[in-house]
C-alpha cells in the first residue's frame, strides 16, 4: 500500500476527531462521578445505577426496542415485497412510478411524514400510542429495506430462478428455495437498518405517539430540555455501544455470505 | 447404466403408460416435437416467425444462427419460460404451448448453468427430484447414478464456487438429466469453456445422449460445434428456419446464398445464365469469366444467379506447369497472383488475386511436411475447380 504523506495523515486525524471527540467526551463524562455535567469528579458507575433504578426512561427504552423490532419485522416483510415486485414483475403499467414512489419518503422531510401521518391518524380517529408510531415507523423505513434489497435482487441472475421453475418449482417455491436464501442477507441487513432507524428516530415518533407510549429518543430530548443530568450520558453511551455491536454483527453477516460466493449485501 | 434407465419412477420421470404411449408415437412414426406455425412477437419485433419443425426421438438436433436471430426464444419457448403468440408446440403429440415450465417433461442446461450457489452439488443435482416427490432412497440412488455417470466423485459436497468451469458445466448436465427430461434443451452449452475442454466436451455429449439415448435439442452460434455433435441442424435468420439438414448436406449443398455464406467459408461469384445444355449451365460472370458449374437442383428464379464454391474445392497450380487432370476443354481455368498466405498447420489458405481484379480464396491441405508446392506471393498461379463441386444459388 502506499505510504500516507503527512497532509493525509494530518488530514485523517482532524477528520476523525471532528467526528468522534464529542462522542468521547460524552462516554468518559458518563462515567463521571460528579453530579454537574461539565466537573470532572473521578470514576463512577453511578449514573449507570440511577440509571437502571429510573422506572420512566426504562420503560421507554422498553417500548422504543418493542416499537424498533415490530415495526422493523413489518418493514421488512413489506419492503422485501415490494422489492421483489418491482424487479421480478412483469413490466406493468407505472411501473416507474411505483419505483419513484417507493424511494420519495427517502428523501421527504420527516417533519411531513410525521404531520401528514398525524392528520391521517386524527381523521380516522385512531388512539395514538405504541401502535400508531409502528406504523409511522414502517413507512419510514420499509423504503430503506426495499431499496436495499433491490439491489440485491438487480444483481442476482435471473436464471437461478428460470433453473428453479425448469427443475419443478412454481413460481412460490422458487422463490423461497432459490431467491430467498440468496438474498437473506441483504434482507438481513435491511432488518437491521430498519430497527436502527425506528430506534433513533424523534421526529416522526413526537408527531404520533401518544400518552404512555414514550419512546427513548423522546423521553432524552424531554430531560435535556429540563437540563443535562450525567444518567443521560450514561444511556447515550449505552446507545453507542449497542449500535456498534449491530454494526459489527450485520458486517460479519455480509462478509460472511460473500465468503459463500455471493457478493455482499450493499449498504 | 441399463438398471438406472428402465428403473420406473413414480412421478417426474416417465410413468409405464407415458412410455408406451411415446413407444407406440414412436412407431407410429410421430415425431416427438412438432413446432407447428410457431410465432413469437417482442413488440413490434417477430422474434420466430411461423416456423415449422418436427423432431425425431433420440436425436441430436443443432439449432445453428447468428445472434438475434431467434434460436433462443425459439428453446426458451420449449422450456416454457416464453409463451408463443400463435402456432403449437406438440410434445408427444400434445400441446404443451400453454403449459408452465414446471409442468412439463423438458428440462434445459443454460448457458451460464444457473447453478444454486447456496447448495452443494448433490443438493444441486437432487433438487429437482426432491421437487418431483421422489422418495428419498430413489433420489439417493438416482443422484449416485448421475455422478457415476458424469464423473463428479469426491465433489459431491463442495458449492459450486469451488468447482472449476468443467465441472460447473457437468453438474448443470446432471442436474438437468437427473429428471430424465423427454427433451433436454442446452442453451450454448459450450459457450463458457475453453477451446481444449470444450473439444472434450462435446465428444461426452455426444456420448451420453448416445448412451441415454435421450433427445438433445442445443442451441449454438458455432457452426464447428453444431456441425461435429449434431444429427441434423437447423440454420435459423431472422426469426426464420431457413435450412435443415445434416452437417454435409448443409456445407456441400446450402440451399441459399446466405447458408452457404455463413457456414464455412465460401467464394461466391455472381454472374447471369448463358446456356444450359446436358446437367451443366454456362454462367458468365465479370469477375471469372465464364464458369461452368453442375445444373442446380432447386429451380432458379431468374437468370441472375452466384457460384458458390468451398474455398478447399479450388485447386492451385503454378503458372505454366500444367495442371493434374482438370477437364480437357479447361474449363473453369483463371489466372492469377497469389497475395497472401496464412499457414494453418493442417491447410493453407491462399488469397489469389485475378486478372479481373476479384479476389479467390484457396485452401490446399498439407499432406507432406515438406511442401515443395508450397507458393509464394507475388507468384503467378492457375486457379481450377471442377463443375461438380460449384453450387448455382439464387442471388
Amino acid at each position: 500500500m502506499k505510504q500516507l504523506s503527512r497532509f493525509n495523515i494530518t488530514a485523517l486525524a482532524l477528520g476523525l476527531a471532528f467526528l468522534y471527540v464529542p462522542i468521547v467526551v460524552l462516554v468518559i463524562y458518563s462515567f463521571n462521578a460528579s453530579r454537574l455535567v461539565t466537573v470532572w469528579g473521578g470514576w463512577s458507575l453511578r449514573w449507570y445505577v440511577e440509571l437502571f433504578n429510573d422506572a420512566a426512561m426504562l420503560s421507554a427504552a422498553a417500548m422504543s426496542l418493542r416499537v424498533a423490532a415490530v415495526s422493523a419485522t413489518a418493514a421488512t416483510i413489506l419492503g422485501t415485497l415490494a422489492a421483489v415486485a418491482l424487479t421480478r414483475g412483469e413490466s406493468f403499467r407505472g411501473r416507474t412510478l411505483f419505483s419513484g414512489m417507493l424511494y420519495a419518503p427517502l428523501v421527504m422531510p420527516e417533519v411531513i411524514t410525521g404531520l401528514s401521518l398525524l392528520l391521517l391518524f386524527v381523521a380516522v380517529n385512531a388512539e395514538r400510542g405504541f401502535w400508531t408510531v409502528t406504523i409511522a415507523h414502517t413507512t419510514l423505513t420499509m423504503c430503506f429495506v426495499a431499496v436495499v434489497v433491490q439491489s440485491r435482487l438487480g444483481s442476482l441472475d435471473r436464471s437461478l430462478e428460470e433453473a428453479a421453475m425448469d427443475l419443478g418449482c412454481d413460481p412460490l417455491r422458487a422463490f423461497l428455495k432459490v431467491t430467498l436464501p440468496l438474498i437473506l442477507p441483504s434482507v438481513m441487513a435491511g432488518w437491521m437498518l430498519a430497527f436502527t432507524l425506528s430506534m433513533d428516530d424523534l421526529v416522526i415518533a413526537s408527531f404520533t405517539t401518544g400518552p404512555g407510549s414514550t419512546t427513548l429518543p423522546i423521553r432524552i430530548y424531554s430531560e435535556v430540555r429540563l437540563g443535562v443530568k450525567p444518567e443521560i450520558n450514561a444511556i447515550c453511551t449505552l446507545i453507542i455501544g449497542s449500535i456498534t455491536l449491530v454494526i459489527i454483527a450485520a458486517s460479519l453477516v455480509s462478509k460472511l455470505s460473500s465468503r459463500q460466493g455471493e457478493s455482499a449485501a450493499p449498504l | 447404466m441399463d438398471a438406472m434407465l428402465h428403473r420406473e419412477t413414480t412421478r417426474g420421470g416417465m410413468s409405464d403408460d407415458a412410455r408406451q404411449a411415446s413407444d407406440t408415437a414412436a412407431a407410429a412414426g410421430i415425431p416427438l416435437l412438432q413446432l407447428d406455425a410457431l410465432v413469437k412477437c417482442f413488440g413490434r419485433f417477430t422474434a420466430v416467425d411461423r416456423l415449422v419443425l418436427d423432431i425425431k426421438a433420440g436425436e441430436f438436433f443443432a439449432l445453428l444462427g447468428p445472434s438475434g436471430c431467434g434460436k433462443t426464444t425459439l428453446l426458451r419457448m420449449l422450456a416454457g419460460f416464453e409463451t408463443p403468440d400463435a402456432g403449437r408446440i406438440l410434445l408427444d403429440g400434445q400441446d404443451i404451448a400453454g403449459v408452465p415450465p414446471h409442468q412439463r417433461p423438458v428440462n434445459m442446461m443454460f448457458q451460464n448453468y444457473a447453478l444454486f450457489p447456496h447448495l452443494s452439488v448433490q443438493d444441486n443435482i437432487a433438487f429437482g427430484l426432491k421437487r418431483a416427490g421422489l422418495p428419498r432412497a430413489e433420489i439417493e440412488a438416482r443422484v449416485a447414478d448421475m455422478v457415476a455417470l458424469l464423473k463428479l466423485e469426491d465433489m459431491e459436497t463442495r458449492k459450486p464456487d469451488q468447482l472449476s468451469g468443467g465441472q460447473r458445466q457437468r453438474v448443470a448436465l446432471a442436474r438437468a438429466l437427473a429428471r430424465r427430461p423427454r427433451l433436454l434443451l442446452l442453451d450454448e452449452p459450450l459457450a463458457a469453456l475453453d477451446k481444449k475442454l470444450r473439444e472434450n466436451t462435446q465428444a461426452e455429449l455426444m456420448r451420453l445422449q448416445r448412451q441415454l439415448g435421450m433427445t438433445f435439442i442445443v442451441v449454438t452460434h458455432d457452426q464447428e460445434e453444431a456441425m461435429m455433435m449434431a444429427d441434423r441442424i437447423g440454420v435459423m435468420n431472422a426469426g426464420h428456419l431457413v435450412q435443415v439438414a445434416t452437417p454435409r448436406q448443409l456445407y456441400e449443398t446450402p440451399n441459399s446464398r446466405w447458408v452457404a455464406e455463413f457456414v464455412g467459408g465460401v467464394n461466391i461469384i455472381d454472374g447471369r445464365v448463358e446456356s444450359r445444355d446436358a446437367g451443366r449451365v454456362t454462367i458468365a460472370t465479370p469477375d471469372a469469366g465464364r464458369v461452368t458449374a453442375a445444373a442446380p437442383l432447386q429451380a432458379l428464379t431468374t437468370d441472375q444467379v452466384c457460384v458458390a464454391i468451398r474455398p478447399e474445392k479450388v485447386r492451385l497450380s503454378a503458372h505454366g506447369s500444367a495442371p493434374d487432370g482438370g477437364d480437357a476443354a479447361e474449363i473453369n481455368r483463371l489466372t492469377g497472383v497469389v497475395v497472401g498466405i496464412s499457414y494453418l498447420g493442417g491447410q493453407t489458405r491462399y488469397q489469389v488475386r485475378l486478372d479481373s481484379g476479384a479476389l479467390l480464396r484457396a485452401s490446399v491441405a498439407n499432406t507432406a511436411r515438406l511442401d515443395l508446392d508450397a507458393f509464394d506471393t507475388t507468384q503467378r498461379v492457375v486457379a481450377w475447380f471442377d463443375p461438380g463441386d460449384c453450387v448455382v444459388l439464387d442471388r
